[in-house]
């Protein structure tokens, strides 16, 4: 499933080289397969329906770049549109000028409330700030036994209510109570309801109206499909929603859901869930998320990346001497210093997809160390040295370990390295990443 | 008149007309919509149905499998009726609803049957053996729920609670405690109370969790051990608001455990939980139960024949 898109654009683009724009008809065929991707991503269709327009008249008439591949072209216009729609307003948690704030946890059942709520105090409290929590919710069995469990867990205070079983009434005396207390933050659990159960919304609307919450976060379930768009529609009506906590995105759920809601709601993503422990909560990241729906790893990020640190001229010029023949040490030096503008290696590989021709290059274990001394013993030759590797005899390459503080030995298997790498260099025509790509792959240095 | 899980139920009807008139409503109407106003199947027809089978979560390539018949069938010529095509629709879902594998639901054990229910987290589980248990109890059986959700926070008091209303024992341990341990009790109590039906909780787990489905398997080679032949049955619920996940959740959870059932929970909300269509259509897994509430009776059999005839009545 994964990178199947980047694959199939690749094949609709291949044709492409040499035409200056990206054509009508390309477009169309790469925004079917965009198409496809999204809805297998659990995106509403009505969405995916709105989002291809978008996309559409983004993507007709744009230059076709130098630097990338059509087909990642695409992908990045694609990409940039959902990061946009996605990320676009700001996450900050909102706080009211009266003490305590008050954030109204809501959403339907079993989407992980009750488990976000210790999360965020036990988030909050880090942060600084003094949290109180309460559950209102009266109608599951042992909910607010959940929540006291889960408080003395985060070492955060709750609550309890004993004896009292009327959700508004709990919801004062807590309010009353963390008022007294000094907390500055009361987080209220609520029972998991359907948006269709009109008696639940209108106690929520009560709730909404005696607590005048400064968040009301509606939690929704990573795997959730295509309802997605109705649930959180009908909340956000009745209630006005502020955030959306995204839950259970430890799993392998794409999460298209996410961009249903912040279509349909217009709120931002403050947080996602990515486990079951209280610690598992973190900042929302759309870049994250995007790659996620569309199946691709990081391989994005990495596209852009490349973009920015690669030296085009360079590459091009690494282009003829390879063709020719005539790649110096000096030009592999070069490649491993642009190579590593892209940030650690390991980084880099990690950010692959564990799919296809990546498979086995994710698991390279890359010794930081040992780019060092390459570079380290190319710095130690002489220009003639690095121009023409065939005089470098015995003597030489003692003279070589000692200056850059290596052994023999490791000068040697550079120097091996470096021949097997040129013939591997001549036989790579355009890699994966396409043409530019193509010519940035470093030979095995394990 | 014919209703979504088998007829005549009585008091259950008002019921599964509530449950299901979002998902009969929005299918048909729309089908109706398209249909009217259009004169012959062409194919704008075909996206919009396309959108709908794709609305109700059945996913791309079980709604494209559909179509295709249709379109196939339209291109022979063999319709060209637009009212005809809700027909085929109906016809083809059925068709592959009723292509699982038999029922093993209810087939008599000599000793205890033992029933693992699992699923993801947050799914239903818990409240779906609360509702099981009782519908076994109302049929006479001796019935004990076993509380392995040793994971959960209040899982254990939840389950308790649960097994009160439905009139059950529970085997328990503490919260902690190894979850093969407290079934190993479960199952020597239900040995020897003589108990017909031995109902396992279990923890919510993500199927990517390769320690937790370790565990999973290790009770099930407990169960196995202890009671030639148990599990019975491993139902897995399936949550329907669940998008295309819930067939990777309905695999992953076969492989490890040897799914026998579905149960499709909180069909009594908007979702339509189309993904056991395609759960049907691969893994050929029967849905045996659907959830229609939060309380202890909101449990209906499964009948894949009414389920298709009301969304089309
Ligand atoms: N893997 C994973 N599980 C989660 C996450 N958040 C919550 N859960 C689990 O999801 C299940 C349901 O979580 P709860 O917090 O009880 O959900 P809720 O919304 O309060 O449920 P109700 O109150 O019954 O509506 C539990 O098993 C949690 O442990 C998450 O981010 N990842
Ligand atoms: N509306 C509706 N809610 C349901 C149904 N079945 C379960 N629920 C609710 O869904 C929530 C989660 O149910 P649980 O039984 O706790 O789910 P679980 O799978 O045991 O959860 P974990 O053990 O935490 O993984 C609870 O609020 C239940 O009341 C149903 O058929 N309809
Ligand atoms: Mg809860
Ligand atoms: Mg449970």
């Amino acid at each position: 499933m994964l990178d199947q898109l980047s694959q199939k654009l690749q094949t609709i683009f291949r044709n492409l080289r040499g035409e200056g724009k990206l054509s009508p008809d390309h477009i169309e065929q790469a925004l079917r397969e965009i198409r496809l991707a999204l809805l297998e991503a659990d995106v509403n269709f009505k969405v995916v329906k709105q989002f291809i327009e978008r996309i559409k008249v983004r993507a007709l008439g744009q230059e076709v770049m130098e630097s990338l591949s059509p087909s990642h072209q695409v992908i990045k216009i694609v990409r940039d549109e959902l990061v946009e729609t996605l990320g676009g307003t700001s996450p900050r948690l909102n706080f009211s000028a009266k003490l305590p704030s008050v954030f109204l946890i809501v959403g339907l059942q079993g989407s992980g409330k009750t488990t976000s709520t210790g999360k965020l105090a036990r988030w909050l409290n880090r942060n600084g700030h003094r949290s109180y929590l309460v559950s209102i919710d009266v109608y599951r069995p042992a909910a607010r036994e959940q929540l006291s469990i889960i408080a003395r867990e985060v070492d955060v205070s709750v609550y309890a209510g004993e004896g009292v079983d009327d959700p508004l009434k709990l919801c004062r005396e807590a309010l009353r109570e963390a008022g007294n207390s000094g907390y500055d933050v009361l987080l209220i659990d609520t029972a998991g309801r359907l948006h269709i159960d009109e008696q639940l919304m209108q106690e929520l609307r009560k709730v909404k109206e005696l607590a005048n919450p400064s968040e009301i976060l509606f939690v929704a379930d990573a795997m959730t499909g295509q309802d997605a768009v109705k649930s959180a529609q009908e909340f956000h009506n009745q209630l006005g929603l502020t955030g959306v906590i995204l839950t259970k995105l430890d799993g392998d759920a794409r999460g298209g859901a996410a961009l249903s809601i912040k279509t349909v709601t217009g709120q931002p993503i403050k947080f996602v869930g990515v486990g079951e422990k209280y610690d598992a909560l973190e900042l929302f990241h759309p870049d994250r998320l995007v790659s996620r729906i569309l199946g691709m790893g990081d391989v994005l990020s990495l596209i852009e990346k490349a973009e920015e640190a690669i030296d085009h001229k360079k590459a091009l010029e690494f282009e003829k001497k390879l063709r020719s023949d005539s790649f110096t040490l000096e030009d592999f030096r070069d490649q491993l210093r642009q190579m590593r503008k892209l940030g650690p290696l390991e980084q880099i590989l990690s950010m692959l997809p564990q799919v296809g021709p990546f498979k086995e290059l994710t698991k390279v274990k890359v010794d930081e160390k040992e780019l060092l001394h390459i570079e380290a013993i190319i710095n130690s030759m002489t220009p003639k040295e690095r121009n023409h590797h065939q005089i470098i005899n015995g003597s030489r390459r003692k003279r070589i370990a000692r200056g850059s503080g290596t052994s023999v030995q490791q000068v040697n298997q550079l120097l091996k390295q470096y021949v097997q790498a040129r013939k591997m260099m001549k036989q790579v025509g355009s890699g994966i990443f396409g043409k530019r790509f193509g010519r940035m792959k470093l030979p095995d240095l394990g | 008149m014919q209703t979504l899980f088998g007829p005549q139920e009585k008091g259950f009807f008002s019921k599964l007309k509530e449950a299901v008139a979002s998902t009969r409503s929005h299918l048909v109407t729309k089908i109706e919509d398209v249909v009217k106003g259009k004169k012959e199947i062409d194919a704008e027809l075909l996206d919009d149905l396309e959108a709908i089978l794709i609305g109700a979560d059945l996913g791309v390539e079980t709604s494209n499998e559909v179509l295709e018949k249709i379109r196939n069938q339209v291109s022979r010529k063999q319709i060209n009726d637009p009212t005809q095509l809700k027909f085929l629709v109906k016809d083809e879902l059925k068709r592959i609803l009723d292509s699982t594998d038999g029922r093993v639901l209810d087939k008599e054990v000599a000793g205890t049957r033992v029933i693992m229910v699992v699923g993801v987290n947050g799914v239903g589980k818990t409240t779906t053996i609360g509702k099981l248990a009782n519908l076994y109890r109302q049929k006479e059986k001796k019935v004990v729920v076993c509380a392995a959700d040793t994971f959960r926070a209040a899982a254990i008091e939840q389950l308790e609670i649960w097994g009160r209303r439905a009139g059950v024992d529970i085997i328990r341990q503490k919260t902690g405690a190894d979850p093969s341990a407290v079934l190993f009790d479960a199952i020597t109590a239900s040995k020897s109370r003589a108990i017909d039906i031995l109902i396992v909780d279990t923890a919510g787990r993500l199927h990517t969790k390769n320690n937790l489905m370790g565990e999973l398997e290790k009770m099930k080679r407990i169960a196995g051990r202890e009671i030639p032949g148990a599990p019975h049955e491993v139902l897995l619920v399936i949550d329907a608001t669940t998008g295309q996940n819930g067939l990777v959740q309905a695999r992953e959870f076969t492989r490890s455990v040897g799914v026998s059932g579905i149960i499709l929970a909180k069909l009594d909300g908007t979702a339509k939980g189309g993904i056991v269509v395609a759960i049907a259509r691969d893994l050929k897994i029967p849905i045996q139960y659907v959830g229609v509430g939060e309380k202890v009776d909101d449990l209906i059999q499964f009948s894949s024949e009414h389920y298709i005839n009301s969304l089309f009545e």
